[in-house]
């Protein structure tokens, strides 16, 4: 459980990681917090031969209200984000969501960017951006691109980078229509979930984004509909069968079927006032 | 015999009281020694290309590339070692019937696990040799493996040892009485059971590692060793490395964690013992985490179907089981992997009076990895059975569980006698600790609270069992079998000339506090302050010859040693004091570090004493020749174990929506019988009853059906956390064994034996109003939910 060797590289800037990253091409991989990479690496499961360390850019960091939207910077650790208030006060699902986040040693060092790049299907901040209805700003080589988190997540650590860096997440801030809920099921605290969900109501329309059940954080429009309906709960869960739902170790599809509709159920529950 | 009042009375400050240990503050400083902390001069590191399969033919191994590659010293395969080391055979005489085969360091020709160790590449770091092990190009052809035990029997199976002609390990039966007239008798409730225990492993938090370095000049081995049983390893290194035994040195300083793990031949160290003496020079090897998870040995992974029979009075009239369990393709030597099946034989339904009584064991290979003696070895199991019916029966026959017990167990007053399988039983307490237990819990009231929840909708349950821990083996557990394992162990106390105690014994420190209660004992029997007592175990070369740590004997056998070796001391010095001071010594005493007389008042400092013995022996008569070293032996006779027993409860709520289970309190009082100290007896209950929790509701080894090891991270592999983790409420009853001056019996094992059934009994409470229950351990949230579905 060595790394294979690889090389280090320390850009300053942006410009400097994206030329990196272009010179390099397949063989370099960006460095965040290392919290999902230096597993993968000492697995030997990723052999990048050069890693980027994002370390430095300050173009990737900081938290700005820009209207009705938060800018977070790709690099903001998750501890960072628990800590300032404008988040507190603006994301108000994330105070609900991110103690779910493993354990404090990681949320000192993995970042919202290096979540949402590795695009794990059981992690947390991809389901929460899609519920949020937040926008990705990707850097490349030919410029800037703002992509929806509907429109990023392609599947099991699949992306819709190419080449790109992502520069900072774009959320809308909290109005007072929305209320927010947050569930997931874990054996142990700090664990991927067998099932979670995050929700947003706005008025009565719902985005509900099941995290943990499929191959990539999931909403079921038809679902979102029923809520919006006001369809009763059983029939809200009938379209939880549109989701193409795991089999592992821990759980198998019916299991984790009937698990998200638990966590759907008691998010709806503990929704924010 | 029982001790004289006065060791344990006034003189001693130390035994029995919770003193805080020594090596403490050294540990948590980050001062601990451990195997990976050895950096020797020209040493090199060992990785190791693993069968990828379960069960492959080895075509052949191409190493060119590997040899040619950065940094690396040498590549051996399995024939290349072969030549240098013996081949050893997991089997021994008083388990009779017990079959395996020869067993190398690394695989010869055929591979019969996925992990097993193929090729051993050695480089000057250990990532380099990891490196070079991906250019080890070995050419596999894959055989059907043998995974599953219900079917590893069957005629189709895949026969792992063709020489052997089936996979059957070993069978064993035991009947006493007439179980099947019993269970006719009319009037008698028969519960019947399918239980299913998964594989788990013990995941010490250091993960086993040596670095053998040889010097040719002496013909000399040390190893460094993260182990229990230093002297057990000398032998293995002599006999099979074909060294003499006294040119093997094993050091264990500081080991993270064994729980039995680390009391086996693996072949990985083995294999780097061989590197070593081929290359006159260190090598180490540490196994990773991934490693650990398909080497280090695994446990339990029993299939069970049992039965129960009870009066409707609630007496019980037998009990009869089939247990099936899978071992992996070898026994483990030295110690084999047959005990964990006799273990169970022997001690299922030992707390109860019972006449009649049927058991079958049946162990076979299969293409997994090894299993062999975890913490508890057996009693997970045992008890779960004979707790986990007796609770099903109370249910059946609608009598309290605790009432049931009350009228099964073996009465406190009842001993010397012996269980229904035979084992000789003494000094037990289960009355007493059950009554202890309820009242500490205070059961009317949890019981009357649990009512009140479900009424809500909130599903809660209490579970019990009254269990027995075999402890203090004497030489009936292994040595009589040809084991070379010591079950006696030494202790060594000498007088410094400052008037300091050194002592050193053969029993080892993993963690558990060894060296504190080594220390309490000595400075207790012998009269000197704690802090002036140095401690030294786990080195062949400096402590006498002894067995180790396992089983639960480290405190009951070597504490005695200690206590006999300081003791004897203390008699030396008080006859020298006598001459000294010109009085009997039966005026004399010896405490806070001075003789004195007996009501205390310093007649001479200790360092005045060994100064004049050592300095200014002139001042002596002649005829006076004292040693001021005492060394002591001590074995359990009279009994092939001690036991000890325990009651122990835990308090559960079901989520029974998600199948979640919580453990919301957890009680276990204890009998140990001396307690020397009430921190470190506490913490190996609690520890014990964590992994006990542990293989109840979380640990699980999962295999695909072709053999592959499915869960081999700490990510997916389950331990418990703290964060899950109940408050846990220890007390104890004392019932100091006879056999022995001290009186301690173990204490290690206790939790890790008893929880699970307390837990299994709690969920299927907390399930009864749902008519529901579930016997599968791990119980997983899908296996509740599942149990939930096929409620009647
Ligand atoms: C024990 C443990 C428990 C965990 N539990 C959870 C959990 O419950 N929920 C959860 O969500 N996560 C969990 N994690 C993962 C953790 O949250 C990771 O930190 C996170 O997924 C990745 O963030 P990072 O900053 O560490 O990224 P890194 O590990 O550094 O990188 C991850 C990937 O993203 C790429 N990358 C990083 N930043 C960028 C960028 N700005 N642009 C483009 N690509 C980028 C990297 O190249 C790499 O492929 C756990 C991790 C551990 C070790």
């Amino acid at each position: 459980m060595k790394a294979p060797d690889f090389d280090y590289l320390l850009p300053a800037s942006l410009d400097a990681a994206l030329a990196m990253l272009a010179e390099h091409g397949g063989e370099a991989m960006p460095l965040a917090g290392g919290q999902s990479l230096m597993p993968m690496m000492n697995f030997r499961v990723a052999a990048p031969e050069v890693l980027i360390d994002l370390a430095n850019l300050s173009e990737l960091r900081g938290i700005s209200i820009e209207g009705d939207t938060i800018r977070i910077g790709a690099m903001t650790r998750y501890a960072e984000l628990m800590a300032d208030a404008d988040v507190q006060k603006h994301i108000p699902i994330f105070g609900l969501a991110l103690p779910h986040i493993a354990h404090d040693a990681i949320r000192n060092r993995g970042t919202i960017g290096g979540s949402i790049a590795l695009a794990d299907p059981a992690a947390e901040m991809p389901a929460l951006l899609r519920a949020l209805n937040a926008i990705v700003e990707a850097e490349g080589p030919d410029g800037t691109r703002m992509i929806n988190a509907d429109d990023f997540f392609l599947g099991m650590f699949e992306t819709a980078l190419d080449g790109e860096l992502i520069k900072a997440l774009h959320i809308p801030v909290a109005t007072s229509e929305q209320r927010f809920g947050f569930h997931e099921l874990t054996q142990r605290h700090g664990d991927y979930a067998l099932a979670g969900v995050a929700v947003v109501q706005t008025s009565n329309t719902y985005r509900a984004a099941f995290f943990g059940v499929a191959d990539r954080a999931t909403r079921v429009p038809d679902l979102e509909q029923a809520l919006e309906q006001q369809d009763d709960m059983a029939s809200v869960l009938e379209h939880l069968g549109n989701i193409d739902f795991t089999d592992d170790l821990k759980a198998n599809h019916t299991t984790r079927q009937r698990l998200a509709g638990v966590a759907l159920k008691r998010a709806l529950k503990g929704m924010t006032v | 015999m029982t001790g004289p009042a006065h060791i344990f009375d006034k003189p001693n400050r130390y035994i029995g009281k919770p003193e805080p240990r020594a090596d403490a503050a050294r540990l948590l400083q980050g001062r601990g020694s451990y195997v990976d902390d050895q950096k020797l001069p020209r040493m090199v590191h060992a990785a190791f290309v693993r069968s990828p399969h379960a069960h492959a033919k080895i075509l052949s191994i191409d190493t060119e590339d590997a040899r040619a590659a950065k940094g690396v010293i040498a590549v051996y395969s399995g024939e290349d070692l072969a030549a240098h080391v013996t081949p050893y055979v997991g089997t021994l005489t008083h388990l009779a019937g017990l079959r395996s085969m020869p067993q190398h360091p690394l695989a010869m020709e055929v591979a019969r696990w996925q992990g097993e160790p193929v090729v051993m590449v050695v480089a000057t770091s250990r990532a380099l040799a990891e490196d070079a092990c991906e250019l080890v190009y070995v050419d596999f052809d894959e055989l059907p493996a043998a995974v599953d035990s219900e079917t590893a029997l069957d005629l189709e199976a895949p026969v792992i040892h063709p020489e052997l002609g089936n996979n059957l390990a070993w069978e064993r039966d035991m009947v006493a009485g007439d179980i099947d007239a019993a269970f006719a008798t009319p009037g008698v409730h028969v519960v019947e059971r399918e239980f299913r225990f998964g594989r788990h492993t013990g995941v010490t938090l250091e993960s086993r590692g040596t670095v053998c370095d040889y010097d040719p000049s002496e013909n000399q081995l040390t190893v460094y060793y993260s182990g229990q049983a230093p002297h057990m390893m000398q032998v293995i290194f002599s006999k099979h490395l074909d060294l003499p035994e006294e040119n093997i040195r094993v050091i264990s300083n500081d080991v993270g964690g064994s729980f039995g793990i680390k009391i086996h031949t693996y072949g990985d160290e083995i294999a780097t013992a061989a590197a070593a003496k081929l290359l006159k020079r260190p090598v180490k090897f540490i196994a990773d985490r991934f490693e650990s998870f398909v080497t280090d040995i695994h446990a339990r992974d029993h299939i069970v179907k049992a039965k129960m029979g009870v009066t409707e009075a609630g007496t019980i009239v037998g009990i009869d089981f089939d247990d099936l369990t899978g071992i992996g393709p070898f026994s483990m030597y030295p110690r084999t992997s047959a005990i964990e099946c006799n273990q169970v034989l022997n001690l299922t339904g030992a707390p109860y009076v019972m006449e009649n009584y049927r058991a079958k064991g049946r162990v076979v290979f299969q293409n997994k990895t090894l299993m062999c003696q975890y913490r508890a070895v057996g009693h997970p199991i045992a008890m779960a059975i004979a707790d986990g019916l007796l609770e099903d029966a109370a249910r059946k026959i609608g009598m309290d569980p605790v009432a049931l017990r009350e009228i099964n167990l073996m009465a406190d007053d009842s001993y010397p006698r012996s269980s229904a399988t035979g084992m000789k039983l003494d000094d037990l307490s289960h009355k007493r600790a059950l009554r202890k237990l309820t009242e500490l819990m205070d059961y009317d009231a949890l019981r009357d609270e649990r009512t009140e929840a479900r009424k809500n909708g909130i599903y809660r349950g209490i579970g019990f069992v009254s269990m027995v821990e075999v402890t203090n083996p004497s030489p009936m557990f292994y040595g009589i079998g040809g084991a070379p394992i010591a079950s006696q162990d030494g202790a060594t106390v000498r007088l410094d000339a400052g008037g300091a105690l050194h002592v050193s014994s053969s029993i080892t420190e993993q963690g558990q506090g060894t060296n504190a209660i080594l220390a309490q004992i000595a400075a207790g029997v012998f009269g000197v302050d704690l802090n002036r007592v140095k401690v030294t175990t786990g080195d062949t070369a400096t402590t006498p010859y002894g067995g180790g740590t396992w089983a639960s004997r480290g405190a009951g056998i070597g504490g005695e040693a200690m206590l006999q070796a300081a003791q004897a001391l203390k008699d030396q010095v008080l006859e020298v004091a006598g001459v000294m001071l010109q009085t009997g010594v039966e005026t004399l005493d010896i405490q806070g570090g001075a003789v004195t007389d007996l009501n205390g008042t310093i007649r001479l400092p200790l360092a005045d004493l060994a100064r004049t013995v050592y300095y200014r022996g002139n001042e002596l008569p002649n005829d006076l020749n004292p040693e001021l070293v005492a060394t002591r032996h001590y074995r359990v006779t009279d009994f092939p174990f001690v036991f000890t027993n325990g009651a122990m409860a835990a308090h559960v709520e079901v989520d029974i929506e998600t199948g979640f289970v919580k453990v919301l309190h957890f009680w276990a009082v204890e009998d140990c019988g001396r307690v020397i100290n009430p921190l470190l007896v506490d913490e190996q209950i609690r520890g014990g009853v964590v992994q006990g929790i542990g293989g109840a509701l979380y640990e699980e080894c999962h295999y695909s059906p072709d053999g592959q090891f499915l869960n081999a991270t700490m990510a997916d592999y389950m331990v418990p956390m703290a964060s899950e983790m109940p408050d846990i409420t220890i007390a104890h009853i004392e019932t100091p064994t006879k056999t022995s001056v001290l009186g301690a019996k173990g204490a290690g094992e206790a939790g890790t034996g008893g929880a699970p059934a307390a837990i299994l009994n709690a969920v299927n409470d907390a399930l009864s109003p749902m008519g529901a229950s579930i016997w599968q351990m791990p119980m997983t949230p899908e296996r509740i939910l599942t149990a939930l579905d096929q409620a009647d």
